[in-house]
């Protein structure tokens, strides 16, 4: 297998959309990626979307999208893995171009959340629709049960849980396509109105429009488009049950485990060695597990360590420099990719306000459901 | 939400808890081919007594409009005493005494409607037994 | 011998006080509790039906009669509010209680005693040795018009029983039916509430139908009503049955034990019957049982029970009737709660 680089990005803001259809935001994205590379012709394409049928009635992106982007012909295919949608298309560009079938790929994500009013009924599709979503469960629902299951074990508090969106909106103020690019304060999150006890509002990654592409191309060829580009070092995916009752212990993600440890070993390096990650928070509470099963703290403490600051700028690590789902956005399909997409910028050195200092290993991990399919990518930049 | 193909074929596991168990020692509520961990297809068939205990519980505040009128509610995730995990309703119980570890029995309840005019979907809830 | 060999009852947790809908409407709750002597009244949680009902107790009624559930050869619900039009509530019965699919089902009407031809139709098919068993069940969630007087009695629960041949606890000595047509209270197609005749759902239609069966049944049976240690009648309201009882000779205290709607209200299909099992959840072997169910349209169906030995090892075998009815656990409901959970306001359709 040969090395992989992303020589371009592209994305659209994030937020709610209600001018721009599916088709047109992926087209905006993956335009502006091409630009950005400065290719005029793709050879593949792979389009991460949890529900474009529910949400926009459209199946077959794939076709749609190589339509609207003026590359006709091209092999294109949709990949659906729920939340971890784009992080899977990028591992599958990443198999087309390593493997050598093809050269420069276009793999992008999107999801057009605002053209539906049950929302809620969609995002469950990811969980199990006979034996969790027939039950009444809901997706927020799923992790506030993980979230009760973790704060009795370990004596994790409300007000510490709450530290982890008020950290993200605080990354989020420099970042220009984030969603909410201002602060909250803890009074504001205990405040807000209940999804699922314990969590809140200000608990959960919004409902977002938007969309996000990478161009990858084979490493030994970067030279002929740019001198912005980052290497993938590591790639990492694995599976879990569907439904979260049939996870043996309620505060572990165990496919997150597995992945990272097969992104890790792929790299050869391990979490000592990262400078951020961009995690998949789609629930406060998701940063907390996800955090110790990538490694960067023990169990149980991962809470605390986040409360006192070791995952902002000057702590340990700085997880979620762009904002994370919380306060950049949550396109579902999307997500996957706009994670590359800041590691990209950061790795680059353009990320302006938000730039971690000496950055030179990104981590970003997209998941599934309650943890069904997760995805870890490595990267370096040069 | 269930339409009469979809909703006939899961009637022997929603209304009468019947279960299989793998030679592994898994147990599974819903009907399945092999056990997810070890893939091994030999088991028994079983009929799951109805009680358990509460290993995680939430009170849905937020529904999709099928549920909108019992919010709030609680669901939680139940370890049947025949080591089955299944995610359930709660009803009939005060949210007070809601605790991780606390005893329930199913009862058969109706789930949801399809509308004014579609089917009745019933099934399994559970309600903590003192 | 041919008779009750299991019988189980089910009320739901939620209750309303007669006094919260009087206030509701203007109405004087002390007139009302003296006048319909009624204090509250059972309600269905919104996720129960006359099908979960039946289905739980029927659930308590196998687990007194203690045998397979595939034995059972036939079922047959009665109630007014069965939950389709068109499909019937014992299927889903049958399906969740592993019963069949060699059976034989059909579901009831009759307005109030419903129930009560159920339980006739399944013991007659023991009686003539075509089954060996067979299960009667009456249930219902009423409903009454909002600031109708029927709003305070209207309510929810019902009773199954199972006849069979061996381990009887109740023995059918005799039964006797009596019906006219008489249109005392009615519910066209496509409506959602009845409607009644006032003063003429007395004299004309409850008395005449529950004295003209009681009657019969008492001069079919030999019997005189001091040779009954229990009487139960239907319960429209808490004057009516006793009224009716002492007219036929019967004491108060005879009719004390079954004597339950003040509260839980009047079942409808549920109603005699689940007193019928309050007085089996008491009775001693020997005790004679003397039962008339009424229902509107108009009919009554009359039951001579006597009680054997064998009772005495089913009664603790599930939950007693007047246990469910004064449980620590039910839950009062205010007037918003209650509309909203009998769904008598307009909702958005999904």
């Amino acid at each position: 297998m040969r090395e992989v680089a992303i020589i371009g990005v592209g994305m659209t803001k994030f937020g709610e959309l209600w001018e721009q259809s599916i088709r047109d935001m992926f087209a905006e994205a993956g335009l502006k990626a091409m630009e950005n590379a400065k290719v005029e012709k793709i050879d593949a394409l792979y389009v991460g979307a949890m529900s474009s049928g529910l949400y926009a009635y459209q199946e077959h992106l794939g076709s749609l999208m190589v339509d609207y982007l003026g590359q006709i012909g091209v092999p294109a295919v949709r990949v659906e893995s729920a939340c971890a949608s784009g992080g899977q298309a990028v591992r599958m560009g990443y198999l087309d171009v390593a493997s050598g079938m093809h050269e420069i790929v276009l793999v992008g994500g999107v999801e057009k959340m605002w053209d539906v009013d049950d929302g809620t009924f969609v995002l469950a599709t990811a969980a199990d629709q006979e034996y969790e979503v027939y039950n009444g469960v809901t997706f927020p629902g799923l992790y506030a049960m993980m979230a009760r299951a973790y704060m009795e074990r370990y004596g994790l508090t409300r007000e510490e849980l709450a530290q982890v969106p008020i950290k993200n909106h605080k990354h989020a103020v420099n970042n220009p396509n984030a969603q909410y690019p201002f602060e909250i304060d803890l009074k504001q999150v205990l405040n807000s109105s209940m999804v699922a006890d314990p969590l809140r509002l200000l608990d959960c990654s919004p409902i977002t429009d938007g969309a996000a592409c990478l161009i990858l191309c084979p490493l030994d060829r970067v030279k002929e488009f740019t001198d912005k580009f980052v290497k993938i070092i590591g790639v990492g995916a694995a599976s879990g049950p569907i439904a979260l009752h049939d996870h043996k212990d309620l505060t572990r993600i165990e496919a997150v485990n597995l992945a990272a440890e097969r992104a890790y070993k792929m790299a050869g390096v391990g979490p000592d060695d990262i400078d951020f990650v961009e995690v998949h928070d789609c629930f406060s509470i998701a940063e907390i597990l996800v955090a110790e099963e990538l490694g960067f703290f023990e169990y149980g403490t991962a809470g605390k360590a986040i409360a006192e600051g070791q995952a902002t700028y000057g702590g340990k690590i700085v997880i979620n420099p762009s904002g994370g789902l919380k306060a950049k956005g949550h396109p579902v399909g999307a997500t996957g990719v706009a994670q590359l997409v800041e590691a990209y910028y950061q790795l680059t050195f353009q990320a302006g306000k938000r730039q971690v200092p000496n950055a030179r290993l990104g981590m970003t991990q997209n998941m599934g459901g309650s943890g069904g399919s997760c995805v870890v990518h490595i990267l370096e930049g040069m | 939400m269930a339409n009469s193909q979809r909703y006939t074929r899961e009637i022997p596991h929603r209304y009468r808890l019947e279960a299989q168990k793998f030679t592994s020692g898994f147990v599974s509520l819903p009907h399945r081919y092999c056990d997810p961990i070890s893939g091994k297809k030999e088991y028994e068939k079983i009929t799951l007594s109805g009680t358990g205990k509460i290993l995680s519980y939430t009170i849905i505040h937020v529904s999709s409009d099928q549920f909108k009128l019992l919010t709030p509610y609680a669901v939680a995730i139940i370890e049947t005493d025949e080591g089955a995990r299944v995610t359930a309703m709660i009803t009939d119980t005060k949210f007070d005494d809601l605790k991780i570890g606390a005893r329930v029995e199913f009862v058969f309840r109706k789930i949801m409607e399809e509308g004014p005019s579609g089917i009745i979907n019933y099934g399994y809830k559970a309600k903590v037994i003192s | 011998m041919v008779g009750i060999v299991g019988y189980g009852a089910y009320v739901p947790i939620y209750r309303i006080k007669s006094s919260t809908i009087a206030n509701q409407w203007g109405g004087d709750p002390v007139s009302i509790e003296k006048g319909l002597m009624l204090i509250e009244k059972t309600v269905p949680g919104p996720d129960e039906d006359t099908i979960t009902i039946a289905i739980a107790a029927a659930k308590n009624a196998l687990k007194r009669a203690r045998i397979a559930p595939q034995k059972i050869g036939a079922v047959y619900i009665g109630s007014e509010s069965h939950p389709y039009a068109v499909k019937p509530s014992g299927t889903v019965l049958i399906d969740a209680l592993g019963i069949g699919p060699d059976v034989h089902v059909a579901d009831f009407e009759f307005a109030c005693k419903a129930g009560s031809e159920a339980m006739f139709v399944a013991y007659s098919h023991v009686k003539s040795g075509e089954m060996e068993y067979a299960m009667g069940i009456g249930a219902d969630t009423s409903q009454g018009a909002p600031s109708d007087a029927l709003e305070y009695s209207a309510s929810a629960g019902g009773s199954a029983f199972i006849f069979g041949r061996e381990n009887v606890v109740a023995e059918v000595l005799y039964t006797h039916s009596y019906t006219t047509d008489t249109a005392d209270f009615w519910r066209r197609e496509y409506q959602m509430y009845p409607r009644h005749g006032g003063r003429f759902t007395g004299e004309p239609a409850y008395f005449k139908h529950i004295l003209g069966c009681g009657r019969a049944l008492l001069e079919k049976s030999g019997l005189k009503p001091d040779d009954f240690k229990y009487a139960v009648f239907h319960m429209p309201n808490g004057r009516f049955p006793l009224k009716a009882g002492k007219e036929l000779g019967f004491k108060q205290e005879q009719m004390n034990e079954g004597w339950i709607v003040n509260i839980m209200g009047n079942t409808y299909s549920g109603s005699s019957i689940t007193g019928l099992t309050a007085i089996l959840d008491v009775a001693k072997p020997g005790d004679k049982i003397f039962m008339v169910s009424f229902g509107s349209g108009a009919g009554s169906d009359g039951f001579v029970f006597q009680v054997t030995e064998k009772i005495l090892e089913v009664q603790n075998l599930a939950p007693k009737t007047r246990e469910m009815l004064n449980t620590p656990q039910k839950v009062y409901l205010d007037y918003g709660k209650y509309v909203a959970y009998r769904k008598k306001i307009h909702f958005n359709e999904y």
